[in-house]
């Protein structure tokens, strides 16, 4: 089979994952008894969809097990079997076992047969009880159950000179193998012996049946160029048949096992050869006219590894990264408008260079400004497009919950607001981890459990809330919970413990509480499977630093905690501030800065001897000496000679020390990591306008460093 | 890699099968009449041949007819392109020795389709 589809596989995985989320969302919300029939029958197609496509891709593994779960959906959505909570967890767990296969199949690695056989028995199990919940007669798991069957029993055989028009039976049964779950039975009778046999002509007959959601028409359909060629009777499969030990799990490897003859066709299921041989060389070579063949052909069927190997190489990323984005029409309409008044723009400008005398320069200006205009308006829009609502993070919480508040013995009630909120979308798919964590956090160690909860007053069902909004340019993201609430003093003593402070450092409240996205901290008393294992929070903060974001916690004890991440709408851009450090210009995202002001000798500290403070109206700041930290010979011998940024990350504030501020502009980070190597303190660097090398500072590592567990000291212990 | 002839009178169609096949991988030729299309069959191999019936010089009718004599194309599929209200066209094409046939105006996908099922 020479034809290349890589091209569309990408597109049909794509909405594999849409028809999974479709399938998970609606059994989610499926209510117990009697199914809503438009509520199964949603889930039904979107199984539907999945089995067909992968089918037509020839992912057969994928379409077979798609296919049980479509049975027992249909069922329920027929009337023919109630919901249970037993069907629905079965179905999520296959939805599950689904996604994986299709991840690897996307991969190109080997799927977990066994997760999958398992998944599929019991999901014939299930089948095989009645809608009551009887146990099935039958002692060997893998019996077939007396169950009505749908589908029709073909007699399918050609004229002998079939072939002459270029058909082939065996192509022809491979398409009707696409259709359902295909037994096929080969007539020999009329194979004469070889001296007598002619290999252009057809003298092989078929009794075929073919089980599952097929209509007589498609049948008709597919035989519709050899109907005058050929005995063709079609009848429907008649009710309760006793079915023959074989079983229907079409995905298992074919084997010699079967009781009655296998299916005669053409021996290389993968190398079809020319018309020309034919059927009627492979009941020459099957020999004798005896009834077995070296393997029952499935002609659809395709052994896994080989399949995977037969797919071209495109290496796609692992889990739910991928290289394509879908896109709102209307941005790219937007897009479109834009270059063209830039294309505008341009042409006005060029006019200039035509002939150019001072007298123009008021216009010149004009130009450029406009120009200034189109490129950032063109620029809010392309970084628009990358933007995905969060939906897309939040989705996965509802399942994640349930699961989750089953196995704690907890009562959640999820509520999420502003799914969709956008932000960009490698922002997003990195986001999806930490909040993870942070989710299983609050659930394990915030909320509490029904008895607890109806001890203090608390209704019995804790409430767990994922926000997320715009402000400034920024994301914020919230998990709040209305649990206990952190326990500041097992923080506060931990901390102590582990050295991270000092007895004598005086915390306020909420600096403790952020004690724990420090590393190695966890106070749960025994490791929980779900968190607890003390490497979670500080590596959420890393990643959520990584991606020039901020993450903190809010509590009060008893009430309950708010867990905060704010993130950037976009990783490549930013607002800066420039500054001069002696020769040298830095910038400082001006997200991060709350203030800049002159340096007043008078509010200088200097703390045990090392750390130099400001006193900036009630607080004490720590004072980053940047010229110091660079070594740089700063323009300003003394502090009192130079300014002072104030920046905050993480609710914690420290003032940078430099010679001057410069002007403010956007600016495109750059890696550090992919042209250099990673610099600490940097989290990036740009080109300026004049083609000079800038670095970023990275505020919130800077931030981390300095305070690494150090409180902001109490100003009563400072020296008058 | 998979090689087709389209055979057909009218230039914009052969160029839509063209284009059709193309784009999904399959290289193909193509030829305004059925002298041509024989001429060029039996100089080079080809997996599938599509074809008009209504051609000038030589009708797709004939065509069938004399590829099928050629040894290499007795057993190869070959479509015939025929409007959806002419049975008598399916029977006078089956008769002559063509696999099947395919609707115009087709619908590219079904195209696609149709040749996956007959390679």
């Amino acid at each position: 089979m020479s034809m290349d589809l890589s091209e569309f596989y990408e597109v049909f995985f794509e909405e594999c994952y849409e028809g999974l989320e479709v399938m998970e969302q609606g059994l989610l919300n499926l209510d117990v008894g009697d199914a809503d029939v438009e509520a199964v029958n949603t889930i039904f197609r979107a199984a539907h969809s999945i089995k067909g496509g992968s089918a037509t891709f020839d992912f057969n593994h994928i379409a077979s097990f798609t296919h049980v779960m479509e049975t027992l959906l249909d069922q329920m959505r027929s009337g023919e079997r109630r919901v249970t909570v037993a069907a629905v967890d079965l179905l999520l767990e296959s939805v599950d076992c689904l996604r994986e296969m299709i991840d690897a199949t996307r991969a190109e690695e080997p799927i977990d047969q066994a997760r999958v056989d398992d998944l599929q028995q019991r999901l014939q199990a299930m089948l095989a009880q009645g809608d009551d919940g009887e146990a099935p007669d039958a002692p060997a798991p893998a019996a077939e159950p007396a169950l009505e069957r749908h589908g029709f029993r073909i007699r399918f055989v050609p004229n002998e000179d079939l072939l002459q028009s270029g058909n082939d039976p065996y192509r022809l049964l491979r398409e009707l193998g696409r259709l359902g779950d295909m037994k096929v039975r080969c007539d020999l009778s009329r194979v004469p012996p070889l001296d007598k046999l002619d290999p252009t002509r057809s003298y092989l007959g078929w009794d075929i049946e073919l089980e599952g959601d097929v209509e007589e028409e498609e049948i008709h359909e597919l035989f519709a160029w050899v109907e005058g060629d050929c005995e063709l009777v079609i009848t429907p499969l008649s009710e309760a048949e006793g079915a023959p030990v074989a079983h229907t799990a079409p995905d298992t490897t074919p084997d010699t096992a079967q009781p009655e003859a296998p299916a005669e066709a053409p021996p290389a299921a993968a190398a079809p050869s020319e018309a020309e041989a034919g059927t009627g060389q492979g009941a020459a070579e099957a020999g004798d006219g005896q009834a077995r063949a070296a393997a029952a052909a499935r002609p659809a069927d395709k052994p896994r590894a080989p399949a995977a190997a037969k797919k071209p190489a495109k290496a796609k990323g692992k889990g739910g990264e991928s290289s394509s984005i879908r896109v709102a029409i209307e941005k790219i309409d937007t897009l479109i408008n834009l270059v063209g008044e830039l294309v505008i723009t341009q042409s006005m400008l060029g006019q200039f260079a035509e002939d150019f005398d001072m007298s123009q320069i008021e216009q010149l200006r004009d130009g450029l400004s406009q120009l200034s205009r189109n490129s950032r308006e063109l620029q809010e829009t392309a970084m628009q497009i990358r933007m995905l609502p969060i939906s897309s993070a939040f989705n996965r919480f509802p399942r994640m919950i349930r699961d989750l508040s089953a196995k704690l013995g907890k009562k959640v009630e999820l509520r999420i607001t502003g799914e969709n909120t956008e932000l960009d979308k490698t922002v997003l798919e990195k986001i999806t981890d930490p909040l993870v964590h942070l989710v299983r956090n609050s659930l394990d160690h915030g909320l509490e459990t029904p008895e607890e909860r109806r001890k203090v007053g608390k209704p019995e069902t804790g409430v767990l809330e994922l926000k997320a909004y715009h402000e400034g340019g920024n994301i914020v993201i919230e998990v709040v919970d209305d649990g206990a609430g952190l326990n500041t003093e097992k923080i506060k003593a931990k901390a102590l413990e582990k050295g991270l402070i000092g007895p004598d450092d005086k915390l306020t409240e909420e600096e403790i509480n952020n004690l724990i996205f420090q590393p190695g901290f966890s106070t749960a008393d025994k490791v929980s499977d779900v968190s607890g294992r003390g490497v979670g929070m500080d590596v959420v903060r890393r990643n959520i630093n990584d991606l020039g974001g901020q993450v903190y916690v809010t509590s009060e004890r008893g009430k309950g905690s708010t867990l905060t991440i704010r993130l950037p709408l976009t990783l490549a851009i930013i607002d800066g501030q420039l500054v001069k450090v002696g020769s040298e210009v830095y910038v400082i995202p001006l997200l991060s800065i709350d203030e800049s002001l002159q340096v007043n000798p008078d509010n200088i500290n200097r703390y045990k001897g090392t750390l130099d403070l400001y006193k900036l109206r009630e607080e004490y700041i720590p004072i980053i000496n940047l010229p110091e930290m660079f070594d740089i010979e700063p323009n300003a011998k003394r502090l009192a000679d130079g300014l002072l940024v104030v920046v905050q990350s993480e609710r914690r504030r420290v003032g940078l020390f430099v010679d001057e501020l410069l002007g403010q502009q956007q600016v495109v980070i750059k890696s550090l990591e992919k042209n250099f190597r990673k610099l600490q303190g940097f989290s990036g660097a740009t080109i300026l306008g004049d083609g000079t090398v800038s670095l970023i500072i990275d505020v919130p590592g800077l931030v981390r460093q300095h305070l690494q567990g150090a409180s902001t000291p109490d100003p009563r212990t400072l020296a008058a | 890699m998979t090689r087709i002839l389209a055979v057909d009178d009218s230039e914009s169609m052969r160029k839509m099968v063209t284009f059709t096949l193309e784009r999904a991988g399959f290289e193909t030729e193509e030829a305004a009449d059925g002298v041509e299309a024989l001429d060029k069959a039996q100089k080079e191999n080809f997996d599938l041949v599509i074809t008009d019936i209504n051609m000038p010089e030589m009708d797709g009718i004939t065509l069938i007819r004399r590829l099928r004599s050629l040894p290499d194309y007795r057993f190869r599929p070959i479509l015939t392109l025929t409007t959806e209200g002419s049975p008598e066209k399916k029977r006078e094409g089956r008769e002559a020795g063509a696999t099947g046939w395919i609707v115009k105006p087709f619908d590219p996908d079904v195209l696609i389709q149709t040749i996956r099922k007959v390679l």
